[in-house]
């Protein structure tokens, strides 16, 4: 892979993989349609069984693993960018601990339980929106671990993000054990991460987290860029450091706890993307557009083989993410030049 | 003679501790002025604070007479070019990319280097002797082959100011001059040079002026010819320092054994 590849042709590249994925994400399910059958109940025609499962369906889940897979991966290069550490991923500072603990407690108080069937459970609004207080929960306390004498401390801010997991594992377990079992069950099925709770509300609600986190984002490249040199130095260039660290904590804890209200825990997109794109580019601007583009790739792509391996059975696309992207991940560390 | 960067009273420090104390020096134009003192004497702090990196607890650092702490940061940035000691890439980078960096503060948020950025960094890197190592990542050089691409990165900003902490560092003989002929280039061209270093030669050879550090307060400061003198070297190292007239009225250094203070 050349690096000096204008990122411009990868970017055309992952979109022209992005189309083919959503194309076969569309076309493939525990019913496989035929392309001109999918194209018509688009458009709202043909039988009505095809324009439910097309439009109703199998749209609003591609469409939520598209900006699901690309929030995950938006969120780690942007923090890999603010840690300076290429281990970072989004779950690093909390958001997984903070969101899982929202969620157990909305799922015991009964929140969700309502919709009845397994597949429904994601409609109600309710769970998402505790996952999502969970989440900003916990990140508020990592950042406030992390703050010393108004400064964002890099360092502080992993091991804090670290303790407030461990913590959040604590309470987890303590209230798995006390809690009532019909009602964890909710839960778990969360934890192990799935896009069946799609819907045009989650699919709407995420596209505006991706586009505002998008352009808070884009405008801080240039300071991540120099934050590679280190901190100090990038002050010297003429970087607002502290500014930059705020807004990209802010912004990539947002895209995070977004999507796993959605979509539950699903690793190895924010960990493993930036790290592939930073093959092909060291700028930070194509950076964080690729890894968009290269985790809707990814997650759609896993959502497809997670739907069609053992259909109609499904498979949690969580462990499709980490089957593929353990793999890929050892793969690109063997190969690094 | 103008005076683009001076201290008055400046104090500055981490944590509880003082590093420097109620330094008070004009680096004027035209100079390289050469940092001298044992570790820990104050010389990466007082580069530090002159660079704004580390903000002044007492007293206040001028860039061209104004305060710099009331100066726009981008044009401070334009103004003063800070290489720190040591450092290690996080991810990798091309030293193309990497001398580019320098021109952060000439650039718009978005768009490609102008032809201006791009000959910048074609010109830092030839004088730095680099030019082939270019297209080669940071990680795949040697010591020496790095720090004369962070050099770079330093020069292809423009800055009239250069603070540089140990410039010379893992540099062989030949690029040690390299080094050397950048700074006298820069002080000519009428801006101000303010680097620090272990290696009496260099100070000797490279540095008009020197300002002697002891325990964060100035023991001494003029013209080489004036303050690396055998007195002063070996009150300030605690060695036997022995100076002789070179070429250029340029004083030669040889430094002996430790002897008691």
């Amino acid at each position: 892979m050349n690096p000096r590849r204008p990122a411009w042709v990868w970017g055309v590249v992952l979109l022209g993989a992005l189309l083919a994925a959503l194309l076969a994400s569309l076309l493939l399910g525990s019913v496989s349609l035929a392309p001109h059958d999918v194209l018509r109940a688009l458009l709202g025609r043909g039988d009505a069984g095809t324009v439910s499962i097309v439009r109703e369906l199998r749209l609003p889940r591609a469409l939520l693993a598209v900006l699901v897979g690309g929030a995950l991966a938006l969120s780690g290069a942007a923090l890999q960018a603010l840690l300076g550490n290429p281990l970072a991923d989004p779950y690093l500072l909390g958001v997984s601990g903070g969101a899982a603990c929202g969620t157990l407690v909305g799922s015991l108080l009964g929140l969700g339980a309502s919709a009845g069937a397994r597949a429904g459970i994601f409609d109600a609004l309710a769970l998402p929106f505790a996952a999502f207080l969970g989440a900003l929960a916990a990140v508020l306390v990592v950042g406030i671990g992390a703050s010393a004498g108004g400064r964002l401390d890099r360092g502080r801010l992993l091991l804090s993000g670290v303790v407030v997991n461990a913590l959040a594992s604590a309470i987890l377990l303590f209230l798995l054990s006390f809690g009532d079992p019909s009602r964890t069950q909710t839960f778990v099925f969360w934890m192990l991460g799935s896009l069946a709770g799609a819907t045009p509300g989650a699919v709407a609600a995420l596209s505006v987290y991706a586009a505002l986190s998008l352009a808070l984002l884009l405008p801080l490249a240039r300071a991540f860029d120099a934050l590679t040199l280190g901190e100090e130095t990038a002050a010297t260039l003429g970087i607002r450091v502290e500014t930059a660290k705020r807004t990209a904590y802010v912004a990539a804890s947002l895209l995070a706890a977004a999507a796993v209200a959605y979509a539950g825990i699903i690793g190895f997109v924010g960990l493993l993307v930036p790290h592939a794109v930073r093959r092909v580019t060291r700028s930070h601007r194509a950076l964080l557009l690729l890894s968009f583009l290269g985790g809707a790739v990814l997650l759609v792509v896993s959502d497809v083989v997670a739907r069609s391996l053992f259909a109609p059975a499904e498979i949690s696309v969580g462990a499709i993410t980490a089957l593929l992207g353990a793999p890929a991940f050892l793969f690109l560390l063997r190969a690094r030049p | 003679m103008t005076v683009p960067l001076a201290t008055e009273g400046l104090t500055a420090g981490y944590g509880a501790r003082d590093v420097i104390t109620e330094i008070t020096h004009a680096f004027t134009a035209g100079r390289v002025t050469a940092l001298l003192g044992e570790n820990g004497a104050g010389k990466s702090t007082l580069l530090k604070a002159l660079a704004g990196v580390v903000p002044a607890r007492r007293g206040t650092v001028r860039l061209g007479g104004r305060p710099l702490s009331v100066i726009p940061r981008r044009e401070a940035a334009r103004a003063l070019g800070y290489l720190p000691q040591g450092f290690e890439p996080l991810f990798p980078i091309l030293a193309r990319d990497l001398v580019l960096l320098g021109r952060t503060p000439w650039r718009t948020a978005f768009g490609a280097p102008s032809a201006r950025d791009r000959a910048s960094v074609d010109a830092a890197l030839s004088e730095m002797d680099a030019g082939m190592l270019a297209e080669t990542d940071l990680g795949a050089m040697s010591g020496g082959e790095r720090q004369r691409i962070l050099l770079a990165r330093v020069l292809a900003g423009e800055p009239e100011v250069l603070l540089l902490d140990e410039p010379a560092a893992n540099l062989d003989p030949r690029h040690r001059f390299l080094v050397i002929d950048a700074m006298r280039r820069r002080a000519e061209a009428g801006g101000a040079v303010v680097f620090s270093t272990h290696e009496l030669d260099v100070a000797s050879q490279g540095a008009d002026d020197a300002v002697l550090l002891s325990g964060g307060r100035v023991l001494a400061a003029g013209p080489i010819a004036d303050t690396l003198t055998e007195p002063l070297l070996s009150a300030l190292f605690g060695v036997s320092a022995c100076v002789t007239p070179g070429a250029g009225g340029r004083p030669l250094v040889s430094i002996g054994p430790t002897r008691a203070r």
